[in-house]
């Protein structure tokens, strides 16, 4: 039984810039990498969508390739195995942001794709009518659209994507979860930093949360 | 200018279009009416390679639409169309849809781009409207700004697919009355309706079409003053009747 007397609130205190360099990794990292897994994904499902079997059948591969892969394996398998390929040493930063590109990537595919199904032929053929070339009726017409249809979606998996952060601890980045690990065995108080971890976690994904549904409703208004 | 030879169509096993020939001249105004399903859309799609078609040749001003070497999007660029549904672009202003093509395939500015929009807004009756989304539109005002965005492209010819079917009433007049303007200025049309009505009134020639066939081409005092098919004749008599 823990007594609440126990509780010290001060190593949270004094540990808070280290936790705060922890968060800004993380952050920083679910930024980027939703930038640029929502830009491949994109790609994927224009491949998908396509005419061209070629491209149709990359992006089914992509896709079906990374989602029967647990996300660490991805992360360890960049961190590890393309230095032996490329032979040099890989930033785990950027290792595991390229990772976390590729993996997502197959999930903001079929986010894409159902975005850009949702929007009708007649959008893609008045555009074309005007002498629009394929680039120019996606980039202008279709995707501002879709990407607006799917933002809930999108903010939704990029939450997920922020949870998911914390699995860089594997190459030994210092993300945030893997920070407040750090200070509670330094300093033996694994109880004060899990529960702050967890409080922390929760308060921001659960706010961002909030934020989508209510964005929702107001789109659908 | 608009060429059609024993143009055949097919979605798999389905002959949507069946030896289809006939042509629009310059300054032509040309009705396509016909049942539901007959294949108007389909044919008028082709015009401008929005749909392929397997056999026969379509061409525009001299241009081969089918023709592999053929650069379509200059080509559509040339011919306006007008949907059925408007197709506006529902994220952008009345103006940003009528400017859209104009910068990004004719390469004005944007300056020239909107003095362009305002003029075709002003013609079209809505001249201060420019600001508005289409969300924002009725129907005909929808349908009148698609106009406009069609003739920003400064187009050789004009392609209708029963512009006034999705209106309320009320509303099919004010765009009717934006087309027989055009087409009295000249322009080259080709419009599928069942405003017969208008037909009447503006058009040149009637083309009727069933099960992807041409079965009746004909003027429109010939066309109205005997047709020739039977078919024809019982589409018009249920047309007529409304
Ligand atoms: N993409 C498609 N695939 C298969 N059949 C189609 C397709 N588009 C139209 N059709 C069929 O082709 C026929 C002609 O369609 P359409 O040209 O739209 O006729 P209309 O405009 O005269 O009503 C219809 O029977 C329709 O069901
Ligand atoms: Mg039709």
């Amino acid at each position: 039984m823990i007594m609440l007397g126990d509780f010290d609130f001060g190593v949270i205190v004094t540990a808070l810039p280290y936790l705060w360099d922890g968060m800004q990794l993380s952050l920083l990292l679910t930024g980027l990498a939703a930038v640029g897994s929502i830009f491949l994904g994109t790609l994927l499902a224009l491949m998908r969508l396509s005419s061209i079997r070629l491209f149709q059948w990359i992006g089914a591969i992509w896709v079906n390739f990374f989602r029967s892969l647990p996300l660490l394996l991805v992360i360890f398998w960049f961190y590890f195995l393309v230095p032996l390929i490329v032979q040099g040493q890989v930033d785990a930063f950027e290792s595991a942001l390229i990772g976390f590109v590729l993996f997502e990537a197959a999930y903001f595919c079929e986010i894409m794709r159902s975005g850009i199904q949702s929007i009708s032929r007649g959008q893609a053929w008045s555009g074309y009518a005007l002498g629009l070339k394929y680039s120019q009726t996606m980039r202008y017409v279709v995707l501002p659209q879709a990407f607006r249809n799917m933002l809930p979606i999108l903010l939704t998996q990029t939450i997920i994507l922020f949870q998911d952060t914390s699995l860089v601890f594997v190459v030994g980045l210092a993300d945030f979860m893997t920070s407040a690990v750090t200070v509670a065995q330094r300093d033996s108080r694994l109880v004060e930093l899990y529960v702050f971890a967890a409080l922390v976690y929760f308060v921001m994904c659960y706010f961002a949360s909030l934020s989508v549904k209510i964005l929702q409703k107001k789109m659908h208004k | 200018m608009i060429e059609f030879k024993n143009v055949n169509k097919w979605y798999g096993t389905f002959q949507v279009l069946k030896e289809c020939t006939s042509s629009v001249k310059k300054g032509e105004v040309v009705v396509i009416c016909g049942p539901s399903g007959s294949g108007k859309s389909t044919l008028i799609k082709c015009v401008n390679g929005l749909e392929p078609f397997q056999e026969g040749e379509i061409s525009v001003d001299g241009v081969s639409v089918g023709a592999k070497e053929t650069n379509l999007p200059k080509l559509r660029s040339q011919i306006g169309m007008v949907f059925q549904n408007f197709e506006l672009f529902p994220h952008k202003t009345a103006m940003q849809n009528i400017c859209l093509a104009q910068i990004k395939v004719l390469g004005r500015s944007e300056d020239e781009a909107n003095t362009r929009g305002q003029e075709l807004l002003d013609r079209v009756g809505l001249g201060d409207l420019g600001y508005k989304y289409p969300s924002q539109l009725s129907g005909g005002q929808q349908q009148r700004v698609a106009i406009a965005r069609g003739l920003a492209m400064d187009p050789i010819a004009m392609l209708f697919d029963e512009p006034t079917s999705a209106l309320d009433p009320e509303m099919i007049n004010e765009v009717l009355d934006v087309m027989q303007q055009l087409a009295k200025s000249g322009m080259t049309m080709m419009v599928v309706t069942h405003e017969m009505g208008f037909a009447r009134r503006v058009a040149d020639r009637v083309i009727f079409m069933d099960e992807g066939e041409i079965v009746e081409d004909a003027t429109t005092d010939d066309f109205f003053g005997k047709p020739h098919s039977d078919r024809a004749q019982l589409f018009l008599s249920k047309i007529l009747e409304h």
